[in-house]
């Protein structure tokens, strides 16, 4: 079948702009070394060299016709784009299989990962735009680092001083399912960034980093409950989710993510009762 | 930019991390480069388990899974590395539990293991619980464990800098020089910086991207393996490349070995459980080499469903519970990716290219060696799928990948931290980036009119596939290796679209296809050279095990006229080789 696969385009570098300090100079013939271009030399004229198309430097809709199979993911679609139609589109992809997290995008307008999305599942017509909310690298690449961030900020670890036992601490089936869920985060950024509490302020921890604190705040084994739940108190912390339910619709895992939250929200309201 | 560090580490799945923690443990300053984010490394897609000998649910003793891994790998393992394996799986995966990883727990809280292929009691008797796991995603938190406990040691880490090459000091290591660093190309802008460090981990998994059909992530192209051998260092055993049975048809995303661990079945076309005419102790149980060769004949002679290329694995009996508890992520793969509804349906599958047995030696402190007398490449390391230790010799046991390299992750960081105490970092060496940044700017500056990358990289897995897979023979290895030559000379005027600095996908793509040529004639020289059939390596025209003439490693040297081959002998201290039946 016949798809019509519009990306939201962004190209950050037009030709005029001279490359940033330190990249590699264009414009030095195939195979000869680049003996006497000094590190740091901006490469003016690359693009002039290569005949790189003149883009705008702002976000604009492209669409692709692409010859799919049902079954394809919207992956294997953007693969196909940049192998046979424009090598320059970027994404980010590794595992493939919905494990890895690296793929999560906005595809007809609902964030999801991009290899778990059939074409027979959204039909003829496919929109794909970076995650929203994120500040754009290129294309469908959004910065990470910031979330990343929020991620550390609760100290997602196993907190225990006790001495270690010499085999394995115990725990029961029942005790390893109060927190099976959670643990089953791929930190793809899918929930976050489709939070409306996030949107409207950055600075909140957002579903994923408290997801993240949650998998330990419930875990038997760990004690550094109190730690986290003094992080998730303060104003950019679970009090701002109004429980719109975006983040459990986002999830590509099934993963509850407002019921964690609220499990988390009662926990500090229980710990101060 | 240049960075003084004194350990680096390059990659950051579980080989990487657990070196990364242990350095981090002992105040060594260390950098980790990946070339995704930590959380998106390989080791995330494991699925099934991590085998040790605890016993908690039946006896089993660490010598019985020495001795499935040397019996599994045909003989060709190194004991002594088998030997650290089995016994160290223990340690390490306890200390695994006291990190926080959420193991599944049998009634009384214990770690729950489970079967796993070829992996037995008491030298080779029956099947035994050995692989502990957390549900059927054991490898995401592995992953995410380490990562946590990197966090929380304060681990620098340099995400999405891609190393594209390595330093050396006083010398290449065929000269005598030590490992002085690595230089990495920075995504985000294009950048090149160097990183110097004492010791430096190769830690960049495999290379399952030369082949079509594979279970391999995209980002998975040899980086560290390639680099290694244009340096000089030999790769070890490299034709021996395991293929998965139960991949999903078509594009290969693994059914983990668990499913049948768990009591799954493989059926052919008249519903027999074919694995009785082949392994008749073991069954579906039987090493995976086995199994697929089994997948093959039995699509050959006209078993295969519906007279095509594909078996059927069933889970149905095992009913509604087990599915969900014990294999709750590949029965949505089933789902997703062939709208198949395990619960009352088979689900087809067939063989898929899953992991490099072969790589760069090393010896048992993860330390690379560089000849056939093992002499030590100072400063270097390596661990994981991309070193060859060897503990999989000709064919790795499920689960053993994760096993490798937890304890020699584990080992490398302890082997490094040890080292970088004795030595001076290495001086800033001048042009360090010099010969990177040629290669990268004449890829990019070439006229946007030769082939594409993925034109390549398509006739490239299309080759391996058909010619060097589940069966080969002398005359499609020649085939093979004279396409790969082939491949490579167009690819010396590959070219690209993006000339840009920005997350310039495409150039790292054309980098990374260099890497897989390389090593992808590397596999094809020397399956063609090892005439006899052993674990993975299948010859039809050599259909016999020859320990006469190749009881030993290959190692495969670069040179301008392709690799060079010589051989190693193999350790054996305790099981002589006898024939491998199941």
């Amino acid at each position: 079948m016949n798809v019509d696969l519009r990306i939201l385009r962004y190209d950050p570098e037009p030709p005029s702009v001279a490359l940033a300090e330190g990249t590699p100079s264009a414009g030095v013939a195939a195979g000869t070394p680049s003996a006497g271009v000094a590190a740091g030399t901006p490469s003016a004229g690359a693009a002039e060299l290569t005949g790189r198309p003149s883009t705008p430097p702002k976000p604009h809709w492209v669409t692709y016709q692409v010859e799919a199979d049902p079954m394809d993911r919207v992956l294997d679609l953007l693969i196909k784009v940049k192998a046979e139609q424009d090598g320059s589109l970027s994404f980010r992809r590794s595992c493939g299989h919905g494990i890895c997290g690296s793929d999560a995008m906005l595809i007809n307008s609902r964030n999801r990962l991009a290899c778990r999305i059939r074409v027979d599942q959204l039909g003829k017509k496919i929109s794909v735009a970076p995650l929203p909310g994120l500040p754009v690298v290129k294309d469908l690449v959004v910065e990470m680092s910031g979330f990343f961030s929020k991620y550390r900020s609760v100290k997602p670890y196993l907190i225990n001083d006790q001495p270690e036992p010499e085999r394995e601490r115990l725990q029961s089936a029942k005790d390893r399912a109060r927190y099976d869920d959670t643990t089953k985060c791929i930190l793809c950024a899918a929930c976050t960034s489709s939070c409306p509490s996030f949107w409207a302020r950055p600075e909140y921890v957002g579903p994923a980093a408290i997801v993240q604190a949650h998998r330990f705040i419930f875990d038997s084994r760990d004690e550094g409950a109190a730690e986290r739940l003094e992080i998730l108190a303060d104003e950019d912390g679970v009090w701002r989710c109004r429980t719109i339910f975006n983040c459990v619709e986002a999830c590509p895992r099934g993963i509850n993510i407002t019921r964690a939250i609220l499990e988390v929200s009662g926990a500090i309201v229980g710990r101060r009762g | 930019m240049d960075h003084p560090f004194d350990a680096i580490v390059v990659g950051a799945g579980g080989a990487g991390l657990w070196a990364a923690l242990e350095l981090a443990r002992e105040g060594v300053k260390t950098a980790v480069l990946t070339k995704l984010y930590p959380t998106r490394s390989h080791t995330g897609t494991a699925q099934g388990g991590v085998c040790a000998a605890l016993g908690n649910l039946e006896e089993d003793r660490w010598d019985w899974h020495m001795f499935d891994t040397v019996k599994g790998g045909d003989y060709l393992v190194d004991q002594e590395a088998a030997e650290v394996l089995a016994h160290e799986a223990i340690e390490t995966v306890i200390e695994l539990e006291h990190m926080g990883l959420p193991f599944n727990r049998t009634p009384d809280g214990k770690i729950d293991q489970r079967r796993f292929g070829g992996h037995t009691r008491n030298f080779g008797e029956a099947p035994v619980r050995r692989a502990c796991f957390a549900a059927d995603r054991t490898g995401h938190m592995i992953l995410q464990t380490l990562y946590q406990q990197c966090i929380k040691h304060g681990v620098q880490f340099f995400d999405e800098y891609q190393v594209v090459d390595l330093l050396f000091e006083g010398g290449e290591p065929e000269k005598g020089g030590r490992a002085a660093g690595v230089v990495a190309y920075r995504v985000a802008d294009g950048q090149l910086h160097t990183f110097r460090g004492k010791a430096v981990l190769m830690a960049t998994g495999g290379f399952g991207r030369m082949f079509r059909i594979t279970s391999n992530a995209y980002s998975l192209t040899g980086d560290g393996v390639a680099l290694c051998y244009r340096h000089g260092i030999p790769l070890e055993d490299m034709e021996f490349f395991q293929f998965h049975p139960t991949g999903i048809v078509g594009i290969g995303i693994l059914l983990s070995e668990a499913a049948r661990g768990e009591g799954g079945t493989l059926l052919n076309d008249k519903g027999e459980r074919f694995m009785e005419r082949y392994a008749p102790k073991l069954m579906e149980l039987a090493p995976r080499d086995m199994v697929s060769r089994a997948m093959y004949q039995e699509i050959r002679a006209g078993r295969g469903i519906g007279g095509k290329d594909y078996l059927y694995l069933d889970v149905r009996h095992l009913g509604r519970k087990v599915i969900e508890e014990k294999l709750p992520d590949i029965t949505e793969f089933a789902r997703i990716y062939q709208g198949v509804e395990p619960l009352t349906e088979p689900v087809p599958v067939q063989p898929t290219a899953h992991y490099a047995m072969g790589g760069i030696p090393t010896n048992v402190f993860s330390e690379v060696v560089r000849d056939e007398k093992n002499t030590v490449v100072p400063g270097l390391f390596a661990a994981g799928e991309c070193a060859c230790v060897s503990v999989h010799g000709a064919n790795r046991l499920g689960t053993n990948s994760l096993v490798d390299l937890l304890v020699f992750g584990r080992r490398a960081g302890r082997q490094m931290a040890r080292y970088a105490g004795t030595v001076e970092r290495p001086r800033p060496i001048d042009d360090a980036v010099e010969p990177i940044r040629a290669r990268l700017d004449a890829i990019r500056s070439r006229e946007a009119t030769g082939e594409s990358v993925a034109t390549i990289r398509h006739e490239l897995a299309d080759v391996m596939m058909d010619k060097v897979g589940v069966y080969r023979d002398g005359e499609l290895l020649t085939e093979a290796l004279a396409k790969v030559r082939e491949l490579k000379g167009r690819y010396s005027a590959v070219s690209i679209a993006d000339c840009g600095a920005v997350f310039n996908t495409e150039l790292l793509e054309a980098n990374e296809l260099g890497y897989l040529l390389d090593l992808a004639e590397v596999m094809a020289a020397g399956a063609l050279a090892r005439t006899e059939s052993r674990g993975a390596h299948s010859r039809e025209d050599f259909p016999e095990r020859n320990d006469a003439k190749w009881l030993k490693h290959t190692l495969a040297y670069v040179s301008p006229k392709g690799p060079t081959l010589k051989y190693k002998p193999v350790s054996i201290t305790r099981f002589e080789p006898k024939p491998r039946t199941y």
